[in-house]
């Protein structure tokens, strides 16, 4: 015990520095690589948190695919000198100002964590208590799918909102075209060698996240971030090509999940009595829910790997 | 001595305060996106630590848990439309800022 709390007393700092350096470095392309690390640290501060899922998330998605967002679109911006190093460091009312405004925030928040009630309220009994009835052995999975069905199913919605945005963002020329630049690599290079290694790592990593997601952490959104991870290598390594947005297949893969997830809600109005209801007879959950978790992989896979590779810039051939 | 889950929501707060500062002072479009991320996390992270204060033997809460996956997940999306916007925002007109506000009155024209 006093051991972690020596490495909590490591962590937290190290966060926080992390935290300051992607704000305060002049250097972008630090800034965005001190970002990476911060996501990295906070992974391991979730552990210590008890939230393995939470970790597995943040890793995947906070650190990795922002951090691949951050860096694409740096690159594409350049790091030359621009308008924004032409005005020079922010004047110092400026930073004074926004100064004290993140204190009086931070010290406000900080007040309310330090005057939380004790005992904590909390529904690890609730769920506990209602999870042997889904056949389910990790409760993150039982509150995403069931318990709070209805959040997960709009996340799913939201996901195909902003790609929906990014698609509508298209030049005319390029409307319903490949998303991105075309990307060239070396075809000796390392990055061409590790897109033809690491894809059937990956794909065999990504089902068993997907898979074990129903008894231990894992689950559709981190098996769905680490198969979107393997294609955006495969892309960036110059082995494959985007597909057109307008392609039909593509689509297909993409409202798959959400239109499994709201079948399976209406199901349960006849079989369970309300939306997004399991019926009650033994054995019928797990099944449902595993079916709904891989709907939900494939399309969050298709999902976050087109939300990274952005806007269509390039007319379908 | 406080605990592990009080200090990562102590954590948390600064994380916000820290965003809160770089999304005022910055003045690229990227490096506000970024520091918009951080509030984001330093709000999971307050939320996460509520969470893991009332853990029991098997960890945290799992309900919050689950809804900071949701969250994490939003934000990504949420981040990728920004970023696109940005960049279409430099495709049409070189600029990397955003422009300042039209002065008062002028919006109504």
């Amino acid at each position: 015990m006093t051991a972690l709390y020596l490495l909590d007393l490591v962590l937290v700092p190290a966060i926080l520095l992390a935290a300051c350096t992607a704000v305060g470095t002049r250097d972008r392309f630090a800034a965005v690589v001190s970002f990476i690390v911060y996501g990295l640290l906070l992974a391991i501060a979730w552990v210590r948190l008890g939230a393995v899922d939470v970790a597995l998330a943040e890793a995947a998605i906070g650190a990795g695919l922002t951090g691949v967002l951050l860096l694409g679109a740096l690159a594409r911006m350049g790091r030359r000198a621009d308008e924004a190093a032409a005005a020079g460091p922010p004047g110092r009312t400026l930073r004074l100002g926004a100064a004290a405004l993140g204190a009086a925030v931070a010290a406000g928040i900080a007040a309310a964590v330090l005057a939380l009630p004790e005992p904590a309220p909390q529904l690890s009994g609730a769920v506990a208590e209602a999870l042997p009835a889904l056949g389910l052995g990790n409760p993150v999975t039982g509150v995403l799918l069931a318990f709070r069905g209805y959040d997960t199913l709009l996340e799913a919605v939201v996901l195909l909102l902003a790609l929906l945005g990014i698609w509508s963002l298209a030049p005319d020329p390029a409307w319903g075209g490949l998303p991105g630049l075309r990307h060239r690599a070396r075809p000796e290079g390392v990055l061409a060698w590790l897109g033809r290694l690491l894809p059937p790592v990956g794909i065999v990593v990504g089902l068993y996240v997907f898979w074990v997601g129903a008894d231990r952490p894992g689950g559709a959104f981190q098996a769905g971030t680490i198969l979107a991870a393997v294609w955006i290598l495969a892309v960036m390594s110059a082995l494959v090509e985007p597909p057109a947005v307008r392609s039909l297949a593509l689509r297909l893969a993409l409202v798959a999940g959400p239109a499994l997830f709201l079948a399976v809600g209406f199901a349960g109005l006849g079989l369970a009595g309300a939306f997004l209801g399991y019926p009650a007879a033994a054995g019928w959950a797990k099944p449902l829910i595993l079916l709904v978790e891989a709907g939900l992989t494939l399309s969050i896979a298709a999902t976050l790997a087109l939300l990274v590779a952005g806007t269509p810039e390039r007319a379908a051939g | 001595m406080t605990s592990a889950a009080t200090l990562y929501g102590l954590a948390g707060a600064a994380l916000v305060g820290i965003g809160l500062y770089g999304l005022a002072v910055q003045a690229h479009v990227l490096r506000k996106i970024l520091a918009f991320n951080l509030i984001g996390s330093g709000v999971f992270l307050v939320f996460g630590a509520v969470a893991g204060r009332g853990g029991g033997a098997g960890g945290g809460d799992p309900v919050p848990q689950a809804m900071v996956i949701t969250g994490i997940v939003v934000a990504l999306s949420a981040t990728a439309l920004a970023v696109a916007l940005a960049l279409r925002l430099f495709r049409e007109t070189g600029r990397v800022t955003l422009p300042p506000d039209p002065p008062a009155g002028a919006r109504d024209g």
